[in-house]
Formats: structure tokens, sequence, C-alpha cells
């Protein structure tokens, strides 16, 4: 055996718990995982499935709280378990490194960034500070930042996001050690800024041959970076194999469960809609005897599968690959999802909302020392579209694009700074909503993103409900609308004892449905739906839209579906509106946004978002850059400071002169100056390989 | 920077002078006024004597005039006598007319009154026991001020640690104890010549004129023991909650030793909040030093105000007010700027 | 009579008890401290951290804590003594304990139906799963039980608080009342230097600031927060303006404050009263506004609750400030409820004047953050009015740390009306109230240290009560 065939890390049967008031909380039970030289093992799971404890584990830094209290952490065949604080310290940070998911939270905001750079080869190597210096230096570099002399001298607010986070990239990669962890370390990021880190982390790993432990609920993601995967569900490993093995032929339920729950891009909502997983996450203490998964498992067998604990079984045949399923080789994997009929293509109807020239500036005050001179934000730059009846528009664009004022502005929380919005004919854009009539709010309602925030702590979801109604005037008396609030309830597939309930004790999609049922509570004709799942677990996502689509197939809504992530907007919308800075750069219907000719940004967009499928190929587009301020927007066409067709636009046209919405086709406009010829050469950016 | 700097001087003299306006309001109404008459002819008088008593000092005019004159912005009251000459004014001396006296003597010429207790400039007596407790308090702060931050910081690097318990407990209890209760014990403990030790003096009065260890501990921890749980407290929950923060996760997941931990990367952070803290603490120890003053009979500014407040001496009163106004107006405005210069987030921007 | 000693007859056997218990702590406690200092590098490892401490650090530390509980054990055993044996066996302490036995049944019985309950009862319940917490309720429900005892049913004291008797001038604790026989005819404490008895003042001056202390603190809440939700939830100009005047009354030091509010010819000139009058409109608005945004989609149920309200409340708020003979006597005197007298009502207005700036500051910096939230938009987006998003969305979510704060201010609600006391200001001087009786306690200190003492210990354990009870559930807050 050489030492390349010994593994860097070795995690053998681990158990971590947690210890409160109310007794031992079981974190993970019995993980065990390899990860080899030069290799990614990708770890996914849904959030509190205990993939971040194993990394903490790693780490040996589980809080005064938790404890392993079983197995072994192998690194480099030495056990971190059994090692003292000292010998921890000297392998933190020189041999395993762990990036985070909030980059500016684990930046020290009151160290510069050079001082944080540098003292990890200084602690490590004993470096001084000018080699230190020079590494880091180097390291930055390697990131790509820009100016990385300027970079040392800052402090970490003064980057932008995607900047921190190759900072620390860079700073885990200081002493460079044998094994990276990542915790989700680009949840927190747009999607393109989220390729760029991808393609960098990928790039870096193998120039310097780390190992990385990378974890993410993002199957698309691990996908793109790793060798190896590991399924975990409810702190067990139910799966890990080879990435083509667990993706092509897996051989666990939960796993053939999560894909089927999400977009990839064969899936339509009328013809093969998702496949939403089944009631809910168990928490720890409510674990079932048996299979973890066994009550959410379609191929559930009473008597053997809540019999008693269920080991990995090895598949055999296949390198490594393992499945914590009594049954797995009884089921016909091939088989394909049994789903309810088909569903009816919903008829698109009358415009029911129509933008014209929608402007929204801000004024603020800059510096927070007050004073200074006030300035704009251009938030919302003449943006003109329709919406019909029952129709979905989906609303497609990176943080700070201006999606969320267009939200404010439609809502009557802001006032439009100029430019029209007629809703059924009625001109609302400079109606605030303290003016607006009770008919008029109850048609336009909204969905908010954040589960655990859209609803008011300390009501019950009855009362919260009722409330609506009330202020909607549905009902004449509190039995009335008592019996309106159970039927909302019941349109969203809550139990009607829910009623009773405090917002916290209901789980994330619970608490989503609860805002959908107060939305339509007025009976909404038109809903904005600002981000609805994408704070959910990819198992709820599934659910949570469907009951959507249902509810807009019931009572012809019209729903603005705001949204970063394409693969659910292919897979729910109608339309697509594409925005940049503020401005409407495409529209189209979906079929028109996802084939080419597209434009530039959408391009880059669609060529960012990670796939979990083995036979999709993409083109692979990074965009350079940061997305620039709406106070201080460039001149000519929002995009062209990232844009990667500039050149093809004959006369510096594109930096100064703004681009004219163009209609390409019917229904699909596009704001480029590429002309027809250079559209015409544009390639499919996803393309399925052949079967 | 200085624009940011001017406003707050701005804001500070408009606060100021609001509050004068209305500490001159409440100290000029009708039977405050009446008492003063009294002290000054004697308490059998009668109505109309009182009246034409504070006529002929000048507190008879409208009392925005009289606040006028006090600022320096109207001219001076003057008197007539009987035989129709000036007899008494604000601008002129105790005795008689003099000629050439200004028509505006008020605070914005530099001329703070008298004190109709002390009898005796404004000027002086503020000056004089400002320094007094400029002494008193410089003490205090070199006892509180790192004592508070080492207390707080020691039991806020391990949260729940048995230090922590012990010292939060301790923090807990300084701030349950009020000047004029820890005073009280201090002198019967320390002072008494019936039971106590004996180690102290129970009077801070022979202090004002030098300070020793034996006359000045008591006054000086009396003040320091209520100030500093607080801000123990106070950087205690600071400490704690960088501590848990992710980039202290961070820095220890980089092999960073614990000493360094909290020396480097936690310290300056967790500093800023109890910086404003020690600053808006300062009204607070005025508070305290008002107290101690009068346990101790320690003649400084807040014994005077006491004694101002006690009489109703206006002036003096005015003077007071306008002083421990501006202390902590400044002490605020220090306390912002120091915020912002710990904290980079806010300086670079 | 005999003069009572400290401990009594019950002391012969208690004190040596007691001195050993307490030597025994001290020397463990001192072995712990060295012995965990020399072990404290080889317990580092996380492993053997978990297998906890054996040996001889963990044979002193289990010393330390055996007798720490022996010493507690004989305090109670003095406690206990004094009620089971007859008047007089356990010494001071004995007959204290047994003049307590009300407040002690009070005490145990709270306790208990809290305990069986706990989980039933919310954040109060999870109060009982903090020691600190306990402790806290138990100091503060000690003095509540007290001063309810002996202002509604004149149990606790021995003597009548405001008599002197001759002969008793700055005796000693335990001195016998000349002439008196049977029980409780000793100044348990003590006599003060107009022959008071000090046991008794103490007693009834818990009565005063228990009335005062936590109005007058619910008063300074009622318009801190009814000012500080507009300026933090609007912001802008109607922000910059009450910001500023909340910190013009801040920067005013307090005691100058009080000065100038707190004489009796501030009283005669009616500015007080004057303040009174405002001050004591904001609960009424407070509780209209909050009712009125609830119940303005139900015409008729509004117009039923506000009126009661209105009428309930206005007449209370009317009897408050009508004085007869002032000219703030809006009221018929056969209407008048009851009459505040000038000297309380100035320190309580004067009290919620200087508190209620920061429960301002406290509520606008809670109200600019939870505005953030999306239930708040949601509302919004529904059309909901401002007062009803303030006082039905943000305030109930903002009330963990507003809970935290009112048992923090009431305790230094309680130092303020000791200050008060402390410079003779409003109360009358004879007033039995913890702070006037330190100031005249002062006076003799160095001589005679038990008049300012016992004062001085009563107000030092309510508020220390208060804040350990803030802290523990500002800590059961902050969990799960």
């Amino acid at each position: 055996m050489t030492a390349t065939d010994q593994p860097i890390l070795e995690i053998d049967d681990l158990s971590i718990s947690f210890f409160t008031r109310d007794g031992e909380i079981p974190a993970v039970m019995n993980f065990s995982a390899r990860v080899m030289p030069g290799q990614a093992l990708g770890l996914v799971g849904e959030s509190g499935c205990g993939k971040s404890t194993v990394a903490l584990g790693v780490m040996q830094d589980l809080g005064t709280n938790g404890r392993v209290t079983g197995g072994a952490i192998r690194f480099r065949g030495r056990d971190l378990t059994q090692m003292t604080p000292k010998e921890l310290r000297a392998i933190r940070g020189s041999e395993i490194a762990m990036i985070y998911q909030e980059p500016m939270a684990s930046l020290n905001p009151a160290m510069r960034i050079e001082q944080q750079l540098i003292e990890v080869p200084m602690i490590h190597e004993g470096l001084g500070r000018a080699e230190a210096r020079a590494r880091a230096l180097e390291l930055v570099g390697d990131v790509r930042l820009p100016d990385p002399e300027r970079i040392l001298r800052a402090y970490p607010h003064q980057l932008s996001g995607g900047q921190q986070q190759r900072i620390v990239i860079a700073m885990a990669l200081m002493s460079k050690p044998a094994l990276l962890i990542l915790d989700e370390p680009t949840t927190a990021l747009d999607v393109t800024v989220e390729a760029a880190v991808i393609d960098l982390l990928r790039e870096l790993g193998t120039k310097y041959g780390t190992s990385m432990l990378f974890i993410s609920h993002n199957l698309g993601l691990v996908l793109e970076t790793c060798d190896q995967i590991c399924v975990m569900y409810s702190g067990e490993a139910v799966e890990r194999g080879q990435i083509a093995d667990v993706f092509d032929k897996m051989r666990h339920p939960y796993t053939q469960a999560l894909f089927r729950s999400i977009p990839l891009p064969g899936a339509n909502k009328e013809s093969r809609p998702l496949v939403p997983i089944p009631g809910n996450f168990p928490l720890p203490h409510e674990r079932p005897p048996g299979c973890n998964f066994g009550p959410r498992c379609d191929y559930f067998a009473e008597g053997r599968c809540d019999a008693s604990k269920i080991a990995m079984d090895r598949v055999p045949d296949e390198a490594l690959h393992e499945s914590r399923c009594l049954r797995w080789d009884e089921i016909d994997w091939d088989a394909p999802p049994q789903t309810a009929v088909h569903k009816p293509k919903t008829e698109i109807g009358e415009v029911v909302l129509e933008v014209r020239d929608l402007q929204k500036y801000y004024e603020v005050s800059s510096g927070a020392l007050g004073g200074g001179a006030a300035r704009v934000v251009k938030a919302n730059e003449s943006l003109s579209f329709v919406a019909h009846e029952s129709e979905t528009l989906a609303i497609v664009g990176e943080s700070g694009c201006g999606k969320s004022t267009l939200a404010k502005v439609l809502m009557g929380l802001e006032v439009a700074t100029r430019g029209g919005v007629a809703m059924a004919g009625q001109e609302i854009a400079d109606t605030p909503i303290q003016s607006r009539g009770t008919k008029t709010i109850a048609d336009l309602q909204m969905i908010f993103q954040n589960p655990f925030d859209t609803l008011n702590p300390s009501m019950t979801i009855g009362r919260q409900i009722i409330r609506a109604l009330e202020i909607f005037g549905v009902g004449r008396t509190g039995a009335e609308r008592r019996e309106r609030m159970l039927e909302l309830l019941d349109l969203v597939k809550l139990p009607r004892a829910f009623a009773a309930r405090k917002p916290r004790q209901l789980s994330g999609g619970q608490k989503q449905r609860v805002g959908i049922a107060r939305a339509f509570a007025g009976d909404a004709r038109i809903v904005i739906a600002d981000e609805p799942v994408s704070a959910l677990d990819v198992s709820v996502q599934a659910a949570v839209s469907d009951l959507l689509m249902d509810i807009q197939r019931e009572k012809k809504t019209t729903l603005l579906f705001i949204s970063h992530d394409l693969s659910i907007v292919r897979y729910l919308a109608d339309r697509v509106l594409v925005m940049y800075l503020g401005h409407v750069v495409e529209i189209g219907t979906t079929e028109q946004i996802f084939a080419p000719p597209y434009h530039p940004y959408t391009e880059a967009l669609l060529s960012a978002v990670p796939i979990a499928d083995t036979s999709i190929k993409k083109k692979h587009i990074v965009l350079e850059g940061e997305v620039p301020s709406a106070m201080d927007p460039p001149p000519g066409c929002p995009f062209q400071t990232r844009c990667r067709w500039k050149s093809k636009v004959p006369g510096n046209r594109c930096e100064t002169e703004l681009p004219p919405l163009r209609t390409l086709a019917t229904g699909h406009q596009s704001l480029c100056w590429l002309d027809e010829a250079e559209r015409a050469v544009m390639e499919p950016v996803i393309q399925t390989a052949a079967p | 920077m200085l624009r940011f700097i001017a406003g707050r001087l701005a804001t500070m003299l408009l606060t100021a002078l609001c509050l004068t306006l209305v500490v001159f309001f409440l100290t000029n109404l009708a039977p405050s006024l009446e008492r003063v008459a009294k002290t000054q002819i004697g308490a059998r008088v009668s109505d109309a004597e009182v009246e034409s008593w504070l006529n002929r000092n000048g507190y008879g005019g409208p009392m925005l005039a009289r606040y006028g004159e006090w600022l320096g912005v109207m001219p001076g009251w003057t008197s007539a006598a009987e035989d129709g000459g000036l007899a008494a004014g604000r601008c002129l001396g105790d005795t008689a007319a003099e000629a050439g006296a200004p028509r505006y003597c008020g605070v914005l010429q530099g001329d703070w009154g008298t004190s109709t207790v002390f009898r005796d400039e404004v000027a002086t007596i503020i000056a004089r026991s400002l320094a007094l407790t400029g002494k008193l308090m410089l003490w205090v702060l070199v006892v509180m001020v790192p004592g508070a931050l080492v207390i707080g910081v020691l039991s806020g690097m391990r949260e729940g640690s048995r230090t922590d318990r012990g010292l939060s407990t301790l923090s807990i209890l300084s701030t349950a104890t009020p000047e004029y209760v820890s005073g009280v014990v201090f002198i019967a403990v320390f002072a008494s010549s019936a039971v106590g030790l004996r180690w102290f003096n129970g009077s801070a009065t022979s202090a004002m004129e030098q300070a020793t260890f034996t006359n000045f501990t008591l006054p000086v921890m009396t003040i320091a023991l209520y100030g500093m749980g607080y801000i123990a407290r106070m950087t205690r929950a600071s400490m704690a909650e960088v501590m848990t923060s992710q980039y202290i996760r961070t820095a220890r997941l980089k092999g960073v030793s614990f000493r360094a931990l909290v020396l480097r990367h936690a310290l300056r952070n967790a500093l800023i909040a109890p910086f404003t803290v020690i600053m808006l603490q300062i009204p607070w120890i005025l508070n305290g030093v008002v107290i101690v003053e009068t346990l101790f009979n320690y003649k400084g500014f807040g014994w005077t105000l006491v004694q101002a407040a006690s009489n109703n001496d206006i002036e003096l009163l005015l003077g007071v007010s306008v002083v421990s106004v501006i202390v902590v107006l400044l002490t605020q405005l220090i306390s912002d700027l120091g915020y912002v210069y710990l904290n980079p987030r806010i300086r670079i921007s | 009579m005999d003069p009572l000693t400290w401990t009594g007859a019950l002391g012969t056997v208690l004190n040596p008890l007691l001195l050993l218990c307490t030597c025994a702590f001290a020397i463990a406690a001192l072995a712990a401290t060295l012995l965990g200092l020399r072990a404290a590098p080889a317990r580092a490892g996380s492993a053997a951290a978990l297998a906890g401490p054996g040996g001889a650090p963990g044979a002193a530390r289990l010393a330390v804590r055996l007798t720490f509980w022996a010493i507690v054990a004989v305090l109670v055993a003095y406690l206990v003594g004094g009620l089971v044996t007859p008047y007089g066996t356990g010494g001071i302490l004995g007959c204290l304990s047994r003049r307590f036995l009300p407040v002690w049944i009070a005490l145990a019985a709270s306790f208990g139906l809290s305990i069986a309950f706990k989980r039933r009862l919310g954040l109060y319940g999870k109060l009982f799963d903090s020691t600190i917490g306990m402790i806290g309720f138990a100091l503060v429900m000690f003095w509540v039980y007290t001063a309810l005892f002996t202002g509604l049913f004149g149990w606790i004291v021995t003597q009548d608080p405001l008599t002197t008797l001759s002969g008793l001038k700055n005796k000693v604790p335990g001195t016998p009342i000349p002439g008196a026989t049977g029980p409780w005819s000793h100044y348990l404490l003590g006599g003060d230097n107009l022959a008071r008895d000090v046991f008794s003042r103490m007693v009834a001056g818990s009565w005063i600031v228990v009335q005062i202390a936590p109005l007058a603190t619910l008063f300074a809440f009622m318009v801190g927060i009814t000012l500080g939700l507009p300026a933090g939830f609007y912001g802008g100009r109607l922000d910059t303006l009450l910001s500023f005047l909340a910190n013009l009354i801040l920067a005013f030091p307090v005691i100058l404050l009080f000065y100038l509010l707190v004489t009796p010819e501030m009283v005669a000139s009616g500015v007080p009263a004057w303040m009174a009058v405002v001050l004591f409109l904001f609960p009424i608005l407070f509780v209209v506004v909050l009712l009125n945004a609830r119940l303005y989609t139900r015409p008729l149920r509004r117009t039923l609750w506000v009126g009661a309200a209105l009428l309930g409340l206005g007449w209370l708020y009317l009897s408050m400030i009508s004085q007869a003979g002032t000219p703030i006597a809006f009221l018929p005197e056969d209407l008048d409820l009851f009459d505040v007298p000038g000297g309380i009502l100035v320190v309580f207005v004067s009290v919620v004047f200087v508190n209620a700036p920061t429960v301002f500051r406290i509520v606008r910096g809670l109200a600019m953050d939870i505005k953030t939230r999306d239930y708040v938009a949601a509302a919004r987006t529904r059309g909901e009015g401002a007062w009803y998003i303030m006082l039905w969305e943000i305030l109930p979510n903002a009330r963990g740390p507003l809970i935290v704060d009112f048992c923090l201010r009431i305790g230094y609600t309680t130092i303020l009306l000791g200050t008060l006391g402390f410079f003779g200001l409003g109360l009358p001087p004879d007033s039995p109230d913890w702070g006037s009786t330190i100031n005249l306690g002062r006076r003799l200190l160095s001589i005679y240290p038990h008049a300012a003492l016992v004062p001085a210990f009563a107000l030092l354990s309510l508020v220390l009560g208060l804040n350990l009870l803030a802290d523990g559930l500002r800590e059961e807050s902050l969990r799960d």
C-alpha cells in the first residue's frame, strides 16, 4: 500500500451528541466516511441532518454542549478525538482548514485583511512578517482578486461578499492544508458569484492538491465539485459512493426522493411534476424506530423497516457504494414515479397588471456620520411589462437588481418616481398603501421569503388569518370568519388544528403555507411571491411550489414569482423577466428565455446555475468583476462592464448608449446591441447529452 | 468628520440653552423667589415688602427678559434709588453706581453672576469645586475602569465557567448597591468608632487640601463600586457575544491560541460597546459624586450643587447646570468619537 | 425583661457549629484553589476533561460543596429554631424569623405552586429552572409579601413606626421596652435617634417602596412606549425631535432635577401637578389606541371597549390628578375617589419623568429593529394602520427585553426613591421609607451604625433581588 492510498481523513462509526437541559440529543449517529488525497467528498442533506456537526466534529470544535460519544476521526492515521488541545491547535489552520457559509461573519471586522492572513503561517510555520506577507500577496493573487496590495490593507467591510469569500479561501490556503472543509461556502452568494467561487475552488484544489470535504444542500454544486458523495438524513449517512454511481444508480429511497423533488431541466409542471417527499423531517427526539426515513418512504415495509436499526450495506460490483436500506436490492429503481394524473394547463387570460416605464429612485444620505450630500440609488429604471390572468411571470435577477423594489412599488409600500402601474385598469403607481381601497389591497397580496420571519411569533396562526379576513372585510360575524379561516387552512393543506398554534410550533414549510393562506384571505387576483421557497429545504420546496400552482389553477391567480433560482423558474414560470441593475434586460416566454438567442446576462446566469444531472453538459461562462453599484451605474448598457460579447458590437456603442429593448420574436424582447447575425451564432448553454 | 463634530457642538449648545432655560424657569417661579427674598430680608415680612425687594433686586422683570440678561443678550437690570440715581444693577458692583459699567453682563460676557449663599462670584466657586471634584473623579476612573474591564473580560471570555459565575454575582451585587448604601456600610465597617475597624476616615474634608490613602479611599471606592458592576456586566456581555461569533471560531480553527484569541482577536471588538457605556456612565458618576460628597462632607461640585439647590441660589444653580450639561454632552461626544475610532466599519466609509 | 442577644439560647449550640463549618469551608476552598491551579494544565485534553477530575482536586471540590451546604444548613437552623422554640430562645434572629412567619408561608406556597406548574407558565415558569432567577424571585417576593402583610393587615411590625418611646434612644438591638411584658416587647433591631423601633420602621418602609416603585416604573414604561414606538417606527423628523427631548432630560443630572422638582416651593407653584396631568394621560392614550387599533374592524365592539376604558381610566385619572383647593380640581369632591398627597405625587412624577427617556430609547431601538421583519411588511401590505402595527405586531415581540428591563428598572426606581429620601426630598421627614431612614441614621453612623445599616441592607437586598430576577429572566428568555 503506497502513501497515496492512505485516506487523508477517515471517519469511523462517529457519533456526536449534544447535551442540553432536556437530556442527550444525538446529532450524528454511526457515521463513516473517507476522504482520499486530492479528492473531494460531498456531504449532502437537508438542514438539521447533521452535516455541519460532522464538520465541526472533524475540527473538534463542538462547543460546550457537544461531545463525541463514539467512533474515531482519523486524520492521516491519528485520531483527532484523542488529541490534546495543543496538538489540535497545531493541526487546525495548518493541516485542516475550514471555510464557512457567511464570509462577512467569519472575518474579524476590526482587523485588516493582512493581519488576518499572515497570522496563519506565522503561527504554524514560524514565518517572519515579511515572508508571510509575501505569501499572502501571492494567495490574494491566486484567488483572483484585483490589486492585492490594496486588498491587504483593507478592512473586511470594504470588500463585497464575493471578495470576502475569496479572502476566506485564501486564508484557509495560507498554510497549504491537506484537507479543506467547506460548509456551504457559497450559499450566501449570488449565483454568478457562486459559479466563479466554485470555479476557483476547483482550480486551487488541483493546484495545491488539497482534499476537500464539501458540505452542501445543493446536489448540483456537489456534482460540479466532488468525486464522492455521502447523503445524510436525520443524523445518519444513508448512502455513499462515487458521484456517478449515486447520481445515476441511487440505491436508497431518500436519495431517489430527493432527486425527484428538485426541478431538473426535464421537469414540467403539467406533464412531469415534481414529487414532494411526504411528511416532515423528524426532530432528533422524535426519530422513529428502525429506518429514520421509514415514515416518509414509498417502499416502507411494516415489521421489517421499523424493526431495528439498519446498518450500511455494500452494493456489490461498485467501488465503495453503500446504502442504509434493507430493501435496496428488492426495489425496482428504474420504475417511473407514480405521479398523479396530468394536471391541465391553465388558460392564460386577460391582462390584469400593466407596468409602464416604471422608475424608482431613492435618496440616501451617505456616510454614517451624517452630513454629506444625498446620493441617489437608481433602483428601477423604466420597467415595462404586463401580466395576465392565471399566468406565472417570473422575475429573475441577482441581489441588488431592483426586483424587491419593484415588489414594494407594486404593493404600495413605496411610491414610484415616474411611470404607471395599472391593475385591472386602475392606476395604482402613485397610491401608497394607506390610500388604497380595501378591494385593491386584497386583490394584490404578497408572500414573503423568510418563513421564520413571515409570521408574527406572538400570535396564533388562526388569529393572524382572521385578522387578514377582518381587514379585507370578509365575513360578517366572527363565526363566519372563523369558518373561512379553517377553509383557508384546508386550501393550503394544513390540519385545522393548526389554527390554535403559535408559529414557533410549525416547520419552515408549514409557516410558508400559512403565509400563502394569509395572502389568499381576500381572494387575491395578483400575488407577488418574493422567493417563497428559496429558504426552504429542497424536499419542501417542491411541495410548496406545487401548492402555489394548484391554488393558481383553482383561483386563476396571477403569480409574480420573484426568484434567483433559474431551475425552479424554468419549472414554474410561463414567462420570464430578467432584471439587471434596475433594467429589464430580457423578457419572453420560458422557452424563449431558456433557448438561444440569449441576452448575454441571461446566458451567464444560465451557465452559473448548478444542475444535478450527470447527463447535462453546460457551457462554462464565468462572469468577471462585480455588479456595479446602483448609486453609480455605468454609462451605456448596464451590463457592459461584465459582458463577454461587448467586442462583437462595433463602435464602442455598449459603453456609450443604452441599448433599446428590441423585439426578437413575438413576446421576446432583449436589451442588447448585438445584431441578428451575432445572435444567430449563440449556442445553447445547457445541452442534454444523448442518453 | 469636522462636519460631524460641528453638528454635535451645535446640538450641545442648543441643549445647554434649552436646559438653562428650564432651570431658569423652575428657579424663578413665584414661590421660589419669595423664599429667596425671605432668606435675604427675614422670614417675617409682608408680601408687599417681598414684592418691593424683588423689584429692587432685578427679579421683577418678565422671565424671558431676565434670562436674556443672565445670558448677556439683554441689558442688565438697574433700579433707581430714592434720589433718582442708580441704586443697584446687575452690572454694577455691590457698593454704588459706578460710571462706565457695561450695559451687558451675562454668561456671554464671562460674567456668571454672584452666589447669594456663598456671597462670592459663581465662576470662582465653580472653578474651585470643579477642581476638587476633578481630583475625586480622576481617582474614581483610575480605580473603576481598569477594574471593571478586567472583571468583564475575565468573566466574558469563558461564559458559564466558575470564574464567570463568581465575578458576575459580584458585579450584580455591586450594581445593586447604591452609593448611599455602600457609603454607609463602608463607614460603619471601616471608620466607625464604635464597632468598626478604624482603617479609614469617615470624612473626606481633609482630603480637600491633601488627599491621602486614609481619607480618600472610602469616597473613591464608594463611587467606583456602583459604576464598576455595570461596566463589568456590559463588558462581559459584549465579550461573551464576541467570543461566540463566527470570526472567533474562524480564528480558533486557524490554530490561534486562546491567549492570542482573547487579546488580539476578541478584545478590540469586545471593547467597543463598553467604551460607550463608560462614557455614558459619567453623568451617573456625577450623581454618585453628589451623594458621596454630601456623605463624606467633601466640598466639591456635588456638594455645591446641593447647597445651591437647597437654598435656591439661582445664579449658582444655573452655573452648575451649565457645567454639568456640558460635561454630560462632552462625554457623549467623546463616546461617539471613540466608537467611530474603535470601529473601522464606521471609520472608513 | 431581659435584653435579647443575637442568637439567644440556640446560639450556644449553633454558634460553635457555624464557626466550625466556616473554618472547614475556608480550608477546603483554599485547598481546591491551590490544587486546581496545579492540576489545570493536566486536564486540558477534551477526553480527559470529560472523564471529570478525580483524586485530590476532586476531593477538595467535594469538600467545598459539602461544607458550603453545612453552613447553609446551620443558618437555616437559626431561623427554624426561632420558629419552633418559645419567644426569646432563638434570640433576635429567632424572633425575627418568627415575626416573618406569614411571609415564609406565602413564599413556600408561591414556590410550591410555581414549581408544580412551571411548564405551563411560559417565561415565568422557566424562571424556576435558573438558580439565580429563583434566588432573585425569593428576595423580591420576600419584600413584596412583607410589604403587603404590613400595609394591608399590619402584621409584621412589632411597634408603631412613628411612636417614640422614652429611654430607647439609640439603643442597641434586642433592648427590651421598659415596663412592657409578654412577647414582642423588645426593640428587635434597636432604637433610632428619636427612640423609634428600627425594625418596625424598616418593615413599614417596604410598603412605601412596594407601592411607589412598580407603579412609577409602569407609568414610565407607558410613556416611553407610547413615544418610543412612533419614534422608531416612523423615524425622520419625529424621531429627531423626540430623541432630542429625551437626550435633553438625560443630560440633566438626576439630583439637580430632583432638587428643582421636589421642593415644597415647586409643589406650591403647581408645576408637578401639571406635569402629572400630562404624564398620567399617557396610559389612557395607550390603552385607548391599543383597543381601537385592534377592534376598529368591528365597530360595535370597539365602541363598547374603548368607551369602557375611557370611562374607567378617565375617572381614575381625574381622581388622581384633581385635588380640591388647587387649580387642578376638575372633579367634584364627591366623585373624587382618592387624594394623592402632594409630596407623594411629586415624587411619583419626577421618578416617571427621569425613567421615561431611557425606556423611550430602548423601545425606539427595538422598534427600529423589529420593523424590518417580514411580518411587519405583511401587516403593511394588508393595509394595517400604523398604530396597529406598532402595538400589536411590534410591541408583543419586543416584550422579552422589556420585561427584563422592567425588573431592572424597578430596582433602579427603588434606588432613586432612596436617593430622594437620602436628600430629604419629597416625603415627610418622619416617613419610614428607607432613604429617609438612612439619611437620619447616617448622622450618628460612627457611633450607632444599626439605625442606618438596617434600612441600607433592606434596600440592598430588594434591589439585588430585582437584579438577579432580571438576570434569570434574561438568561431563560435567551435559551431555546
